[in-house]
């Protein structure tokens, strides 16, 4: 099954706190995740740990799986960082600003799991 | 500073401090300064007979701090080519940094244009303390000019307890230690009281409407802060923008202001005010539809006292932006006009407001704030009390000096941007009726020679022997014309410097940059007895502890940030 | 051991400078008064990893070479490039933000900074309706109405509400918290909604929607106001005008959520047109939230050397502005960029994928203390000292007041200041030789 969200990015304390450490493991914690209301990863048949593929027209990743309840239905939440970004919009509309908020995304589980931040940005290399 | 010497030749000198009235002679330079004599192997610069003064003194400029803002707001500005050589975009040289800008250039632009000019001093005319930092900054950057700062004091918490209180000790310790903090050279206040009526969306209506919550008056923020300069021996004195700047009327408040500091006596031998950019304070009428000059009550006010130098704020027509730490006004200049706005209250200290506006000749207000800057400058007949500006950028962009000065010296210049204007316009102004045509001497006075009173730099605005050598020469034979006739002569003239000398060294030749050496920054360290110091910093150790967000120890202004200071110290009076 | 009191906290626009950090060995051992961001930064360096010294990207690895040989080969690639991106300087000081500029205008580079990704439309907004702020100190003595739109401080400026806005106390605001009304707008419930009085969750992309139909409560227009707006009630949009129009000072704190959703700078113009509405009936301001400890600095500083505050074109020797153009993504989304010199900041995590993958494409040289994705992307890599902790230097609070940092250590790292300035010499002997 394969849930059609609404994504955004955005800033947390953990990935904040991890701003000059990005090539350890906690980094990697705090920004390799997608978070969805409960009732969302049910949908989805997943609990929090589990992978979930987000694909959106600009690609897709493969991140771990986390529940907010704080978010209503149908939105989808994954820190700032390389994962998001793989994802998200680099269309600026003519006003400088990409799209980092608001990209319609189709998520599913999968087992395949998160790559991490060295081998994410390898693969743009070997583009 | 680099030891060599100058022989400037056949100087037309027009230097009003020696009364010296454009006289062919030699000026002699060694190692930045004027000097009675220099040796054979000085360079020589040939004159021939061309006007010769000292570098021009801009005492009140918005140039560095608040205009950023207005930069920042305003990117069209930068784009704007309005005044040929003096505007817009230009490339970097291998002497000259990128330019770009008409109202607000950047500062790189700022430095050149104004030595384009043949000035070589500028006087920031308001520096937010707190912020005083970010002011110093571009203090850094604007090349070769000479600069000071004058700060805020007007609506601050601290100073308004210590008036209230009627602790003018403190009052004077807290002065010094906040030109301290904030290296500035004098006392500014605006719209007293007015920015923390501000802080709840109000303002003061006159001098003696009480501040919210403060329990003092405009009045006496004025009365006090003027107590304290003048027992802080400051070499400027308190330096006013008048309550019910802009509104029909004012002029009333105005002269109000000017007669109350009839009473206080300097203790530097200098005016006891000085009122800015009058021609924002000097309007008639009760509202905008019968409204009018109200220049010559203003003048016949100012002819008759000796207390006092004011300046101008000529308007310019054409797109200006208006900057000032009178929050309340520029707010309601962005409703009327229906403009952008920004603004910068400033915790425990002051309000600030930016707004662009165009003046238009077509429109009768606009003329007649037009007319009132000249009508000043016309009708109060000693010219020792009259600095020249536009309130940069404020009634319009310092690059337009050189226009402004044919309106003083021209009637038929004036006659010609007059004709433009519409019937209702010339029955609110006195301009047409007056034929004073104002002389190179006369001038010199405006732009350089009394500010070196004004703000006690006896080494500046002139040409004596031992003043700093900054000197213009223009491409103006003043036997030979007729200003009154060719203004269009002298505006070129005025627009592109023969030659500007910075200390002595050659900054500007034929309008163009030649050497941009940097300048210094004066600040005022006031003595202030211990005891006294003392016990202020107990009082502002609380404000900072309970009510700013930055600590004391982060506060002052750090030497870093002066790269070429000039201490001024002043002993006080205790 | 020394102790530095009212230390300067270099993470987030908050720039708290009420630190106090203990020295022992040259090394940070505590450090009081700051947040979980601040304190990761300050005694976070010393337990990972820095980059240890300059490297070349040689057969696809990064190996290490003498500073001189690093400088030489980015300056290189500065001469030899006819379209350099010059992007961050965010997390700088403005010292270094002034040698980044001059190293742009003599390559004819183009500069911009993170606000790119950040506050970028904020910059939009107020060129178009100008910018109603104040300074924090203002909010904590005065604000009794407070809102955060967007944004979430909790996560983002951990000591904001503390030290500024919901919590703080000042002269007329002597109950803190008690006396103040705080109103959290979001797309979903943020641990700062959790905090406040009133949360308003807003369907995401619509913030000027509901930006315009509380203009229209606010100018008295509630007739023209749908029933539902946003996927808020009427009720509740009239219930929020009025708690803004009785506010005796408002402030609305926005963030990323007002500036990266649809309608970008349009919404933040909204805001600036709403603040303007509300001062017809009682004091009002707006703030942005910045992100990087001086991002605002880079805009102050741009502006006063080139005119603009970001997205600054060098190549016709004048600074040329156009943001939809010379931003940062513009010129690697359309493959234009030819070199890029990154400083302080971080594309390669934070710029979408396809601006990415061109600067992979290209020669990067970057300079920074630590290693970060963009590493992984660099060919010449310049080791720094970190800014705020081995540097001093000034930086601008969110609210445009200038701090200047301290140094708290020693180090043998060079600073950016020190770095850019051997690249503009670098750089001029080598047209000079040509």
């Amino acid at each position: 099954m394969k849930l059609k969200a609404n994504l955004i990015s955005g800033r947390t304390a953990d990935q904040g706190a991890h701003l000059e450490a990005k090539t350890y493991r906690g980094y990697f914690d705090a920004c390799a995740y997608c978070e969805l209301n409960s009732a969302d990863l049910d949908k989805l048949g997943v609990s929090e740990g589990n992978s979930l593929k987000v694909a959106t027209d600009f690609g897709e990743v493969v991140v771990f799986a986390k529940a907010n309840d704080g978010n209503p239905d149908g939105l989808a939440f994954i820190p700032m960082g390389p994962w998001a970004n793989t994802v998200l919009d680099p269309d600026t509309h003519g006003c400088g600003m990409p799209g980092l908020k608001g990209v319609p995304s189709e998520i599913e589980a999968t087992e395949e799991k998160p790559l991490d931040m060295k081998s994410l940005m390898k693969q743009y290399r070997e583009d | 500073m680099r030891m060599s010497e100058i022989l400037i030749k056949n100087a037309n000198v027009c230097d009003p401090a020696q009364g010296i009235n454009c006289e062919t002679m030699d000026l002699c330079i060694r190692d930045g300064k004027i000097v009675e004599s220099v040796s054979e192997s000085a360079e020589v610069i040939d004159a021939a007979g061309r006007l010769t003064m000292a570098g021009g003194f801009d005492g009140h400029t918005h140039s560095a701090g608040k205009i950023n803002v207005g930069r920042f707001m305003n990117p069209n500005d930068a784009r704007r080519t309005l005044v040929p050589g003096l505007s817009g975009p230009e490339a970097r040289t291998e002497k000259t940094r990128a330019q770009v800008g008409y109202n607000t250039p950047n500062t790189y632009a700022i430095g050149y244009r104004y030595a384009k000019l043949g000035y070589t001093t500028i006087c920031e005319a308001a520096i937010p303390m707190l912020a005083a930092r970010h002011t110093h900054e571009e203090f850094k950057e604007i090349p070769i000019l000479d600069k000071m700062g004058l700060s805020l004091f007007g609506s601050n918490w601290q100073v308004m307890e210590y008036v209230r209180d009627k602790e003018p000790e403190k009052l004077a310790a807290y002065v010094a230690w906040g030109l301290k903090a904030s290296r500035g050279y004098g006392v500014k206040i605006v719209n007293a009281g007015g920015g923390e009526a501000w802080g709840w969306g109000k303002n003061v209506s006159g001098l003696y409407d009480p501040v919210p919550n403060f329990d003092v008056t405009p009045a006496e923020i004025l009365m006090g802060l003027a107590e304290a300069n003048e027992k802080l021996q400051l070499p400027h004195s308190v330096h006013v923008h008048c309550n019910n700047l802009g509104k029909p009327g004012n002029y009333e408040t105005t002269i109000e202001t000017m007669k109350m500091f009839e009473k206080v006596k300097p203790t530097v031998d200098r005016q006891a005010l000085h009122v800015t950019h009058v021609q924002f304070n000097a309007y008639a009428g009760t509202s905008w539809r019968d409204f009018e000059t109200g220049a010559p009550m203003v003048a016949d006010y100012l002819n008759g006292a000796n207390h006092l130098t004011f300046d101008l704020g000529q308007v310019i027509f054409g797109p200006a932006v208006t900057m000032t730490a009178d929050g309340p006004v520029e707010y309601a200049n962005s409703r009327m006009l229906h403009e952008k706005w920004s603004n910068q209250d400033i915790e425990l200290e002051d309000a600030s407001g930016v707004v662009p506006l165009s003046y238009s000749p077509k429109s009768f207000i606009n003329a007649v704030q037009w007319a009132i800057g000249i009508e000043l400058a016309l009708l109060v007949e000693d010219p020792w009390k009259i600095m020249f500006t536009t309130d940069s950028p404020n009634g319009g962009s310092f690059v337009n000096y050189p226009e402004a000065f044919t309106y003083l010296m021209s009637a038929k210049k004036r006659e010609q941007v007059i004709s433009g204007f519409g019937k209702m316009a010339l029955d609110r102004m006195v301009l047409p009726g007056l034929d004073r045509e104002l002389s190179f001497y006369e001038l010199a006075i405006m732009t350089r020679s009394m500010q070196s009173k004004m703000y006690s730099r006896p080494e500046k605005g002139n040409l004596k022997v031992g003043s700093d050598a900054d000197v213009a020469i223009y491409d103006i034979i003043t036997s030979d014309i007729d200003p009154s006739v060719e203004h269009e002569k002298v505006k070129q003239a005025f627009s592109g410097a023969a030659y500007t000398l910075k200390d002595g060294n050659i900054v500007v030749k034929d309008g163009k940059i030649e050497a941009t050496p940097m300048g210094r920054t004066y600040w005022v360290n006031a003595k202030v007895p211990a005891d006294i110091d003392s016990a202020m910093n107990k009082d502002t150790d609380i404000k900072f502890k309970k009510y700013y967000t930055v600590s004391k120890s982060n506060y002052m202004v750090e030497d870093s940030y002066l790269p070429n200071p000039v201490e001024i110290r002043t002993e006080g009076a205790f | 051991m020394p102790v530095i009191k009212d230390a300067v906290c270099s993470l987030c626009g908050s720039l708290c400078d009420d630190i106090t950090v203990t020295v022992e060995d040259n090394k940070i051992t505590k450090i009081e008064n700051a947040c979980i961001l601040g304190h990761s930064k300050f005694v976070g360096m010393f337990e990972h990893d820095r980059i240890e010294t300059p490297m070349i990207r040689k057969d696809g690895e990064l190996v290490p070479v003498p500073y001189e040989e690093a400088i030489e080969a980015a300056a290189k690639i500065l001469v030899n490039s006819r379209r350099t991106l010059s992007y961050g300087w965010c997390s700088t000081s403005c010292e270094a933000i002034g040698k980044a500029i001059q190293l742009a205008e003599e390559t004819g580079s183009l500069i911009d900074s993170t606000a790119n990704v950040c506050h970028g439309p904020s910059a939009l907004a107020a060129q178009e309706k100008g910018s109603p702020g104040a300074s924090l100190g203002v909010i904590k003595n005065r604000a009794d109405v407070i809102v955060f739109w967007g944004c979430n401080p909790v996560h983002a400026h951990p000591r904001h509400m503390s030290r500024y806005s919901s919590f703080s106390k000042g002269l007329f605001s002597t109950k803190g918290r008690k006396g103040r009304k705080m109103v959290v707008i979001d797309v979903r419930k943020t641990d700062t909604a959790k905090l406040a009085d009133k949360y308003v969750e807003i369907e995401q992309g619509s913030d000027l929607l509901l930006i315009t139909a509380l203009r229209s409560a606010v100018n008295g227009h509630e007739d023209v106001i749908p029933e539902t707006v946003a996927g808020i009630s009427k009720e509740e949009i009239l219930e929020l005008a009025e708690t803004l129009k009785n506010a005796q000072f408002s402030c609305i704190f926005f963030g990323m959520g007002v500036t990266q959703s649809r309608s970008k700078y349009k919404n933040g113009d909204g805001v600036s047109s709403l603040i303007s509405d509300l001062n017809q009936h009682s004091k009002a301001v707006t703030i942005g939230m910045r992100g990087h400890y001086n991002v605002t600095g880079f805009g102050q500083v741009a502006t006063w050397e080139t005119g603009f505050p970001m997205a600054i074109d060098f190549s016709r020797g004048f600074p040329y502005y156009n943001p939809g153009e010379t931003g940062a993504n513009d010129v690697l989304v359309r493959e234009e960029a030819d070199a890029a010199i990154i400083s302080a900041a971080d594309p390669g995590a934070h710029f979408p994928q396809k601006a990415v993958r061109h600067l992979a494409k290209i020669p990067v040289i970057q300079i920074d203390p630590y290693a970060n994705p963009t590493t992984e992307i660099a060919d010449v890599v310049i080791p720094a000292a970190v800014v705020g902790i081995e540097a001093e230097g000034t930086a601008y609070r969110m609210d445009a007041i200038p701090i200047r940092m301290k140094k708290l250590i020693d180090t043998e790292f060079k600073t950016d200041e020190q770095i850019t300035k051997d690249l503009i010499t670098k750089v001029r002997e080598l047209k000079e030789g040509a």
